[in-house]
């Protein structure tokens, strides 16, 4: 039949484009860290709830400190698909997780009617605060490594979220023989292994507040999870909506097909 | 094969208007009453799929524009803000990014189409040459365009692509400062790379006016290569395009958007580079520098010249070859100089044509590599080797394989008309 041998071209097409995409994608360098289970994975993953509100609490606590989440405001957290998404507060701004969470921050805002720059609390609306004030003064208190913002980490790695968990749990002695320059740590998945961020996160490090135990592959995994919701906020309205765009075109794409072998029926061709 | 109008206005209005600007005539002449030969198989599907992808393109890119900012230190949290917080921008977004690729997917097989079925002979060669018009435009668009996220693939790409017409003896680098409008890339050139990738999809839309119009004097190609007879016999060899042709094109572009809604909702990135969620930065260069997939074929040629040849320098040389495997086409229904247009009857040329296409997909994959890693660990034998092999087989197969084999080879029986091949009689 022409038409499967057209639509068996299309899908080598497709998967060669895919393969062809892959390679490109790949070329990072580095060693392929292992690949993990994610519930966020697949065409009707989701994220975990609960890994993503425990990941922003590993956030919160430890990466803060060094790492900026400059594309993330504090009502991202509410809204739909993401940690702190409540029913009853459709619009994000009125969540009291969201506005508590958002409060304990103090934001510099300004200049007001005097010209003068002032502090006040966080509102939902405001991005999350930076930990230092420019590159040069992240550098300075990082022994000239910069944090990089963690906002888009997981999209901008070539093994993703499995890089992200791996290199958290990657951290070894240096093998006999590699030299390591001091305030350099050995890491099995960052390219060169010689990474100048000390190990961040050892068993019961921080306390959950939903009582899970705080194992250090329990804390890299929720805040990896957490990242890739930072990084792709939409995913879960993303494969809803082309479950259902999928859906329409096939059942219009069988309705054309029959139109079509009506009106050749009779047709020598 | 454009016959006579067969258009009769029916009402008032319609015969008002006909006398004063006859565009009901040019529609129903043109993708209506259409004589279109009846074999056509789903390899001529790829135009229609392909109007309708420059359609995607350009109306998502025009919501996209209006909240794009072409600024040095914003295009790239504009495109984040995009994806985050305009309504289904994250949609649109990807919708126009991996459009580009669809794009492409769709002219690469059109254009193998016409080279199988001898689509460039006469009197067809004016149609082929708009055809490679466009492709070059779309080549611009999508390199401007990829420029725009202003992530680290996007500068460094801007970079490498730039510095080529530096290459140009003399005048090269007064060049390239007037192309970047500065001495390096920055906001000039971000500024006027959005304006042109604006303004070049609608000089597409024009000259693919062109492309239908200098198509419609001839008709059709199809796949036995022959021209639908005149006359009576008309009728016997063609369809009317509505509906026989609507109603296939239709099916085609369905089938077709389903997978590119795969991409879309599934594989949002999976064609991109990880490295262009980084922020342009001028301070640091990615490990590897690739352009978009589309474009891996022509950096594999570019990147195989690695020899001067006489007064001309190797990279010189590789620029030189890599526009001269995009110029070749021009002049393509001039090189092959044989009478008989489909593949199908030329038993020896057919080969010689797969494996063109072989080294197509080959220098793509040599130009997702670095020249100097080893093909399938097999030491010694470098992508470097392999990509020169597979330029050479590329410029031969224009040069040498198809003048000469219009002179030596022996063609197969060709059947008497388009009729007669679609009952299967000689």
């Amino acid at each position: 039949m022409k038409m499967f041998r057209f639509i068996a071209a299309g899908l080598a097409a497709a998967l060669s484009l895919t393969a062809i995409g892959s390679t490109a994608y790949a070329a990072g360098g580095g060693t392929k860290p292992p690949s993990h289970e994610w519930h966020h994975a697949g065409p009707f993953g989701t994220y975990d709830r609960h890994a993503i509100q425990r990941g922003f609490q590993v956030y919160q606590e430890i990466c803060a400190s060094c790492h900026a989440l400059g594309q993330m405001s504090f009502r991202n957290l509410g809204q739909r698909g993401g940690p702190f998404e409540d029913g009853n507060f459709p619009n994000p701004n009125d969540n009291p997780i969201v506005m508590q969470i958002a409060a304990s921050y103090q934001i510099m805002d300004g200049p007001n009617d005097d010209g003068d720059m002032f502090e006040r609390a966080g509102i939902p609306a405001d991005t999350y605060p930076s930990p230092f004030e420019n590159e040069q003064q992240a550098r300075a208190s990082n022994g000239g490594a910069y944090p990089p913002d963690l906002s888009l980490i997981v999209r901008a790695r070539g093994y993703g979220e499995d890089y992200i968990y791996g290199l958290l749990t990657g951290y070894h002695d240096a093998p006999e023989g590699y030299d390591l320059a001091p305030g350099q740590y050995y890491n099995d998945y960052f390219p060169g292994n010689a990474i100048a961020m000390a190990p961040p996160i050892m068993d019961d490090m921080i306390t959950y507040a939903d009582g899970t135990e705080a194992t250090m592959e329990q804390m890299a995994e929720d805040v990896t999870v957490f990242l890739t919701w930072v990084g792709d906020p939409h995913m879960e309205a993303r494969k809803q909506t082309g479950w259902m765009v999928l859906i329409y075109l096939f059942i219009f794409t069988i309705i054309v097909y029959l139109a079509y072998r009506q009106i050749w029926a009779n047709v020598k061709h | 094969m454009s016959g006579p109008s067969t258009y009769e206005p029916k009402s008032g209005f319609t015969r008002w208007l006909d006398s004063r600007l006859p565009i009901i005539r040019l529609g129903w002449d043109s993708f209506v009453d259409f004589p279109t030969p009846r074999n056509l198989n789903y390899w001529w599907t790829f135009g229609g799929i392909l109007a309708v992808f420059l359609v995607i393109q350009i109306v998502t890119g025009i919501i996209l524009a209006m909240h794009y900012v072409p600024h040095e230190l914003y295009a790239f949290d504009s495109v984040e803000r995009i994806r985050r917080d305009v309504n289904y921008g994250w949609m649109i977004q990807s919708m126009h990014a991996n459009g580009a690729s669809f794009f492409f997917v769709a002219v690469y097989l059109h254009m193998f189409r016409g080279l199988y079925y001898g689509s460039y002979k006469a009197p067809r060669e004016v149609l082929w040459i708009l055809g490679v018009v466009i492709y070059l435009l779309m080549m611009a668009t999508a390199f401007m365009g990829y420029v725009l996220p202003w992530g680290q693939m996007s500068y460094w790409g801007a970079i490498v692509i730039t510095n080529l017409v530096a290459a140009v003896p003399f005048v090269g680098d007064a060049i390239r400062e007037w192309l970047w409008g500065g001495f390096s890339v920055g906001q000039s050139t971000l500024n006027r790379f959005f304006s042109l990738h604006y303004l070049l999809p609608f000089i597409i839309a024009g000259v693919v006016g062109l492309h239908i119009w200098a198509l419609h004097v001839p008709g059709n190609g199809n796949p036995v290569g022959l021209e639908a007879r005149k006359g009576d016999d008309n009728k016997k060899d063609t369809l009317p395009f509505h509906p026989y042709y609507t109603v296939k094109d239709a099916f085609a572009i369905l089938v077709y958007l389903m997978v590119f809604c795969v991409f879309v909702f599934f594989l949002p990135n999976v064609l991109g580079h990880a490295d262009n969620f980084i922020e342009a930065n001028p301070l640091s260069t990615p490990a590897h520098i690739v352009p978009e997939w589309y474009f891996l074929p022509f950096y594999a040629i570019l990147r195989a010249v690695t020899f001067d040849i006489g007064p001309i320098d190797a990279k010189l040389g590789g620029v030189l070859a890599m526009f001269g495997a995009i110029a070749i086409l021009f002049v393509l229904p001039w090189l092959d100089t044989s009478k008989v247009r489909s593949m199908r009857y030329r038993p020896l040329t057919r080969w010689f044509f797969g494996f063109f296409v072989v080294a197509a997909l080959g220098l793509g994959w040599c130009g997702a590599k670095n020249p100097d890693d080893y093909v399938l660990g097999m030491t010694g034998f470098k992508f470097l080797y392999l990509g020169q092999f597979l330029t050479l087989y590329y410029f031969a197969y224009f040069l040498v394989i198809l003048p000469v084999m219009g002179i030596v080879e022996k063609p197969k029986k060709r059947p008497a008309s388009i009729e007669a091949a679609v009952l299967g009689t000689a």
